[in-house]
């Protein structure tokens, strides 16, 4: 049974199983409850409340995984938010220069904290910290007294509330399928090739026929409603973009050696500060993107853009997705399951009428369980890792 | 100083690839190292011995490039050189395997053996997975190390797993010289056999091996010939052949001098103070 478990295609790890049977199991609670919960509608919409967290927690993934945090995410979103909407509203410039301006100013901040962090050694708790604190000042004063600043672009308002036809949604998703099953393929051919071990082939069609399956059935059911959200899709891209990033490059793989043993990445000759600064220049970029979103969805840029509990919701969604605080270990899909499961609770709880504590209680509740159940793997793994 | 033991080495035969001339390492006060001459030729191991403090890790360091010596010279093939820091020791073709072996225990096998030196695909930024796990499978079998699984986290291995991967990654890098910091110390008897085993194998490859080590088993079963260093200067080499682990110990101890100062256990001492007079 053990050894068959090991030949499929499957995530090696438990704790991304532990995450989907949650889910499922807050998706049926929530179900019975209340059985508008599974709808269309409100499974698209669901989508459209988790894009800005979401988003976030992928950021925050990567920073994890280095074995760093970053706390100021929040206040990143919220100045960048508030760059793009001065530069669209009262100075009425357009929306291809406004965006790469917000990002560019995320990538800015970043810049900042990861070098005061790389060349002080100073934790980036603290440091992110301080910057938490200076930009959310610095989001005040771009936003001024009116606390909002209004947005009438209509292509920055259409991110996050428009959605891809549904013939465009088919085409996509048979597009990706296509893409995963050549992908994987290739991979096969390449490693017979070099005359490495493959699994069976019949195991690796029975699970590309499950991952097809599955993407059919979330395009359908989005296509019942108004079809897929197209912010919806740009998460998704940056879930590619960063998976790729994580597994199939020398900068993703520096930063998972640096996360699980610093020291022996120094002397195995990896530039460790310039990989921390190029992390944190590209979790503030991430963040500004959120900020984006959120002001799309806003149609303004608030003084209350990124603030609240967001910032601390993407670290614990990152967390319950099954990424290490402790550092070295997190895939970037952690994130948006994460999201998934914060978002789904919050959402449920919404449509039975509970206040917010109730909401931040249970969110602080799963954070807990999801810590705990990362701190028993780590202690089992050092267990497993000590003995012959 | 002048030793006279029985057994003593004479000049190793070919060119030495490394050698270290009159090395000498203060830190601040204290003198790690006097006037150290070390020398390692192609397909030799020497075992570098002494007691704690007597300049082992200071020499190891120097070497690896982790600390700069502050006099004498490092010569590579016959070329003086400087080692300024672990990339140059490596440029050099010189690895070293430290104690606590600095493994990634998040990263799987190949991943370590190609840490900070992974390879790409051919015009793209992507990795070359399949390239380099062969490789590493190439290594390990011409090795004849026993790794299980090369796709597995390193935590899941044994420790003499561990130390052979950090020894493999030491053999796909190093053109020159291996050095091994205390190979053995926390291995039971079958794992350390195929540890002496893989050091043989650095040797028929053709590389220069240096093996620090108290443990006088491992010097006996392994080395070509035996450097001793006591207090930061060299205090005599063997051949296992043609002597014993007592004469070894003696030296490495300081009792095949007559002393007329105690002998210090802790640390390089300042130079004058205690240095072994020579009765003979």
């Amino acid at each position: 049974m053990n050894a068959l478990l090991q030949r499929l295609p499957l995530p090696r790890n438990a704790s991304a199983y532990t995450v989907i049977a949650g889910l499922a199991i807050v998706w049926v609670a929530f179900e019975i409850l209340n059985d508008h919960f599974l709808s269309a509608r409100n499974l698209s919409n669901l989508l459209l409340q988790i894009a800005v967290l979401g988003t976030l927690a992928i950021g925050m993934v990567i920073v994890l995984v280095l074995g760093e945090i970053d706390l100021s995410v929040g206040a990143i979103a919220g100045v960048s938010a508030a760059v793009l909407a001065i530069m669209v509203t009262p100075l009425g410039l357009p929306a291809y220069v406004a965006i790469p301006a917000a990002l560019a100013t995320g990538a800015v901040i970043g810049l900042l904290h990861g070098l005061v962090i790389a060349s002080t050694g100073i934790p980036s708790f603290i440091i992110t910290l301080a910057g938490l604190l200076v930009w959310s000042g610095v989001q005040l004063a771009i936003v001024g007294d009116g606390g909002e600043i209004p947005i009438r672009d209509p292509f920055i308002q259409a991110i996050a509330s428009t959605y891809a036809l549904p013939v465009v949604g088919w085409v996509l998703a048979v597009v990706a399928i296509a893409a995963l099953v050549a992908l994987r393929l290739l991979r096969r051919r390449r490693r017979i090739r070099h005359g490495l071990a493959v699994g069976a082939l019949g195991v690796e069609i029975a699970a590309l026929a499950i991952v097809a399956v599955a993407v059919l059935v979330v395009t359908w059911v989005l296509n019942s409603y108004f079809g897929i959200p197209w912010v919806f899709l740009l998460v998704l891209l940056l879930v590619l973009g960063g998976t790729l990033m994580m597994g199939q490059t020398r900068f993703g793989r520096h930063i998972t050696a640096i996360g699980g043993n610093r020291e022996a990445a120094r002397r195995s000759g990896i530039r460790v500060k310039a990989v921390t600064v190029g992390v944190f220049v590209l979790i503030s970029a991430i963040s500004a993107l959120a900020g984006i979103i959120e002001a799309s969805r806003q149609f303004s840029a608030s003084n209350a853009l990124g603030g609240g509990t967001l910032q601390l919701d993407a670290i614990a969604a990152a967390v319950i997705g099954g990424t290490s605080l402790f550092g070295g270990r997190g895939r970037i899909y952690h994130a948006v399951l994460g999201a998934l499961v914060v978002g789904s609770v919050q959402n449920g709880l919404d449509l039975l009428g509970q206040p917010a504590a109730i909401k931040s209680i249970a969110t602080g509740l799963i954070l807990v369980l999801a810590v705990v159940l990362d701190a028993v793997g780590r202690r089992r793994r050092a267990a497993r890792g000590g003995t012959d | 100083m002048t030793i006279t033991t029985e057994g003593r080495a004479t000049a190793p035969g070919p060119r030495p690839i490394l050698e270290l001339r009159k090395v000498s390492k203060n830190y601040g006060r204290v003198s790690a190292l006097s006037d150290v001459d070390f020398a390692v030729a192609p397909g030799e191991i020497v075992a570098l011995v002494g007691d704690n403090g007597a300049g082992k890790s200071t020499l190891v360091k120097a070497i690896a490039g982790v600390h700069r010596i502050d006099g004498g010279e490092i010569l590579v093939d016959g070329e003086p050189v400087t080692i300024g820091s672990p990339t140059a020791a490596s440029a050099l073709g010189i690895e070293t395997v430290y104690q606590d072996l600095a493994l990634c225990d998040n990263l799987d096998v190949t991943a370590n053996l190609y840490l900070g030196r992974e390879r790409r695909r051919r015009g793209t930024p992507f990795l070359d997975h399949e390239g380099m796990e062969q490789e590493a499978a190439e290594i390990i079998r011409e090795l004849r190390a026993t790794i299980p699984v090369l796709d597995k986290p390193v935590s899941a291995l044994s420790g003499g797993q561990r130390q052979a991967i950090a020894v493999s990654r030491a053999a796909l890098w190093g053109s020159r010289v291996v050095l091994l910091d205390e190979p053995t110390a926390a291995l039971g008897v079958a794992q350390t056999a195929m540890v002496y085993d893989l050091v043989r194998r650095l040797r028929e490859r053709g590389l220069a091996v240096i093996v620090i080590s108290h443990n006088m088993a491992d010097v006996f079963a392994v080395a070509d010939r035996v450097v001793v260093l006591r207090l930061g200067r060299n205090n005599g080499e063997f051949v296992p052949s043609a002597s014993t682990p007592d004469q070894v110990v003696a030296a490495i101890t300081g009792s095949n001098q007559v002393l007329t100062t105690d002998i210090p256990t802790q640390d390089a001492p300042a130079s004058d103070a205690s240095t072994p007079k020579d009765a003979r």
